[in-house]
């Protein structure tokens, strides 16, 4: 048994640190706020650095590396709020691979730009396959396409789609005459709008998609490729918010033993000693999560929609706790706009709504485990 | 990433399931459905299973050969210890000893008290309990007040009361921590004792937990009479000795499944009609499952690192917390589910139920442990003490005067 970073990888990861590091990412998550021009676009970053071909075959034009690489990245990204567009790459990365497409290659090396529309697979109480709705608790539906030989005409919406207004190209999963249909999509196609928004948190660009007799070509991608794009990113979700996490706690450390008060550091009561440890706690599990996760990627598909959907409800929850735990360690300054910890709450209150939530993937690992799925 | 054995592990492996393939039916019940119900008769037949256990190498496996062991490392251990689990048999009677007290004396014990006590441990013949705890110290170890009087020829008194005594009642020996100078700060009047469970003076109670079994003792000294060899280490010695012992209780933890699971609770909320459908149940189920499956992945990681020549530190007793607070958010749930019959005795849940408010304070309460890892990890001040450097008679009579 042996979990530890190959070589390789502390190179990755030391390679994505550095070079997300030539833009102040989180100077730049506070501006923006105010201020739409100052949201850095990080995309060529991410091509210059290879990321958009990590998870590619070399066959297709990529890295060929695992899901465990690509957390990697998702992390560091995660630690300075990088808006990386990789949750709305990778998973378009890999259904074109995995179809053997000709527009893999352009995408994997970031030639193209293109964005993934989340669509959910279906659970043991929902037969359905699904999008995220634009409001209340009800999952939606994909949009329908009809298909004519390799051209589909796809109507319908997708909300919350990240990174939708930035691409070129967009990956739209439809309701098609036999189940689910992979089609690709130009987003200046007559058909298609593309609503581009932000929500709360600067750093995450949002999109809704309408698609009103679109047209586009089918991607002969199997309803398996689908499946695993979903999982995907609720894996690169997790690593993200693990990496947020991983950055938060050192500084509220820090912190905690530099402010006194009654005479002595409020690190040494244990009312907050005891919350940073329980951050730690939830930190440490959701580093648990990611290598089962990414372990289920590479060695055993039938459980990589259980690993996947724990890595993003443990993730998510440690996200949600450590950036409330930051901003109370901080005392009302914490609060304020004055300290950085309201942007990280805002990622946070953000994030654990997208892609199904983290309700919807705590459902999931239920419904997994109450199907018989027995974890590794 | 490799959750795999390496060559060298497989073949321990494949030897191990071997033998318990061949031997399994011979193992008795000892817990749960179909148990040997007297408990004497239970006891005899688990004391014959470890005696075979260890006869084919799978007791003592960290030990060094030359007291009886198999010389071989802690992923050895566990792959021992998923063996046994996968042929559902029980393991070794001795836990404690074999995984504790054995070590210890490996480790801090005369070269006599080595050959008098590591073989018959090892087989089965003696078991050994663990004379820590008292009533007024428990996380507070260093507290103890059992006293234990030198005399003019070297051998000593001994007197208190123990308690949480796993064993006592079948022991030929404990390993007993008792204060041989309150004139010193706390943590340096202390020695460890080696004591015959025979011994005059020396009265065993049984303590009944919530679920009315008695798995513990109450074990009172009046004055016990131990010669000047049953000190285990130094006079004065005996923190050090018991900081060893504890050493070895993580790593024993850490490398013992306790048996609860996320397919388990699963299956547990399953069986009630209409649960599986309920999205409120749903979401309590995955966040326990989450939790279980993230200490199992925890439980992989430290095997890497034990692999790696890393010694498991003090945040591995975050995965005690995580699996027992997700086993009370379990039994919760299923009871929730399943409704009283849940808490019945002979259901699978009940003794769970029972069991697990206890378990968060076995080894160290929660709190304890999570003041520890607040300081040793993350490096946080501690908590002002008052107790540094001050002769522990005083601080008793502190103690004395502020309640009066």
């Amino acid at each position: 048994m042996d979990l530890s970073l190959t070589d390789e990888q502390e190179f990755l990861r030391e390679a994505a640190r550095g070079a997300l590091k030539r833009v102040d990412t989180v100077a730049a998550a506070r501006e923006a706020l105010e201020d739409e021009t100052k949201r850095p676009d990080l995309w060529k970053t991410i091509v210059e650095a290879g990321w958009t071909g990590l998870l590619t075959s070399e066959a297709g034009g990529g890295a060929e590396l695992g899901l465990y690489d690509a957390m990697l990245v998702a992390q560091e990204a995660g630690r300075v709020l990088a808006p990386v567009p990789l949750v709305s790459t990778l998973p378009a990365a890999t259904v074109l691979d995995a179809a053997g497409d000709e527009a893999s290659e352009a995408v994997a090396s970031g030639e193209t730009r293109i964005a993934w529309l989340p669509a959910a697979p279906p659970t043991d109480q929902e037969p359905r396959w699904t999008a995220d709705p634009k409001g209340g608790i009800l999952r939606a539906e994909l949009p329908k396409a009809t298909v004519d030989g390799g051209t589909a005409t796809l109507s319908g919406a997708v909300h919350w789609v990240p990174d939708a207004a930035q691409a070129e190209q967009l990956l739209v999963t439809a309701d098609g005459p036999d189940g689910p249909v992979a089609v690709l999509v130009d987003a200046s196609a007559s058909g298609v709008s593309v609503e581009g928004l932000w929500r709360y948190d600067a750093t995450r660009p949002l999109g809704h998609v309408t698609l009103d007799g679109a047209q586009g070509r089918v991607v002969a991608a199997d309803e398996l490729a689908l499946r695993r794009a979903w999982h995907v990113a609720q894996g690169l979700l997790a690593a993200e918010a693990v990496g947020t996490v991983d950055a938060l706690l050192p500084v509220a450390i820090a912190y905690a033993k530099e402010r006194h008060t009654f005479g002595r550091a409020i690190g040494s009561y244990q009312a907050l000693k005891h919350q940073l440890v329980e951050v730690l706690r939830l930190l440490e599990n959701a580093k648990s999560l990611l290598i089962y996760a990414a372990w289920a990627h590479e060695n055993a598909p039938d459980e990589l929609s259980l690993a996947t959907a724990a890595a993003r409800s443990g993730a998510e929850h440690a996200l949600d706790v450590a950036t409330r735990v930051q901003i109370s360690v901080h005392g009302g300054i914490g609060a304020t706009w004055e300290h950085d910890a309201p942007l990280f709450f805002r990622r946070a209150q953000l994030q654990r709504r997208l892609l199904g939530g983290a309700g919807g993937a705590t459902d999931r690992v239920a419904g997994e485990l109450l199907g018989g799925v027995v974890p590794a | 990433m490799d959750l795999n054995d390496d060559p060298q592990q497989a073949e321990f492996r494949t030897q191990v399931r071997a033998w318990l393939d061949e031997h399994k039916a011979e193992a008795p019940i000892v817990m749960g459905e179909g148990q040997i119900e007297d408990e004497h008769e239970r006891i005899e037949q688990w004391r014959g299973w470890q005696r075979k256990l260890a006869e084919a190498g799978l007791c003592g496996v960290t030990w060094p050969e030359e007291y009886g062991g198999q010389g071989k490392g802690p992923i050895e251990q566990v792959i021992v210890n998923q063996e046994l689990s996968r042929a559902q048999v029980p393991g070794a009677l001795d836990f404690i000893g074999l995984g504790m007290m054995g070590p210890a004396i490996i480790v801090h014990g005369t070269d006599e008290q080595k050959r008098r006590y590591l073989g018959p441990m090892l087989h089965g013949d003696e078991v050994c309990c663990q004379l820590f705890s008292e009533p007024a110290a428990g996380s507070d170890l260093a507290g103890v007040t059992a006293r234990a009087v030198e005399q003019e020829d070297g051998s000593f008194k001994i007197s208190g009361q123990k308690v949480w005594t796993t064993n006592a009642q079948f022991s030929a020996f404990g390993v007993l921590l008792a204060r041989t100078d309150a004139d010193v700060p706390k943590h340096k009047g202390l020695t460890m004792f080696i004591v015959p469970m025979d011994a005059p003076g020396i009265t065993i109670r049984g303590l009944r937990q919530i679920s009315g079994e008695a798995e513990f003792n109450e074990v009172f000294l009046d004055e016990v009479h131990v010669p000047a060899d049953a000190v285990l280490g130094q006079v004065g010695g005996g923190w050090g000795t018991a900081l060893t012992v504890l050493m070895f209780e993580r790593l024993s933890i850490g490398t013992t499944s306790i048996g609860y699971s996320a397919e388990r609770f699963a299956a547990g909320v399953k069986s009630a009609p209409g649960a599986a459908e309920d999205p409120e149940v749903r979401q309590r189920l995955g966040h326990i499952g989450t939790e279980m499956i993230a200490s199992r992945f925890a439980g992989h990681r430290l095997l890497s690192d034990l692999a790696g020549g890393k010694l498991p530190g003090p945040e591995f007793g975050l995965g005690k917390v995580t699996v027992v607070k997700s086993a009370i958010d379990a039994g919760d749930l299923i009871a929730d589910v399943l409704g009283p019959d849940a808490l019945d005795e002979h259901s699978e849940w009940g003794y769970m139920i029972s069991f697990l408010p206890g378990l968060k304070s076995a080894g160290g309460t929660e709190e304890i442990l999570r003041n520890t890892i607040g300081e040793r990890v993350l490096g946080l001040p501690p908590e002002p003490r008052s107790d540094k450097g001050v002769p522990f008679s005083e601080l008793k009579a502190r103690e004395k005067e502020e309640v009066a």
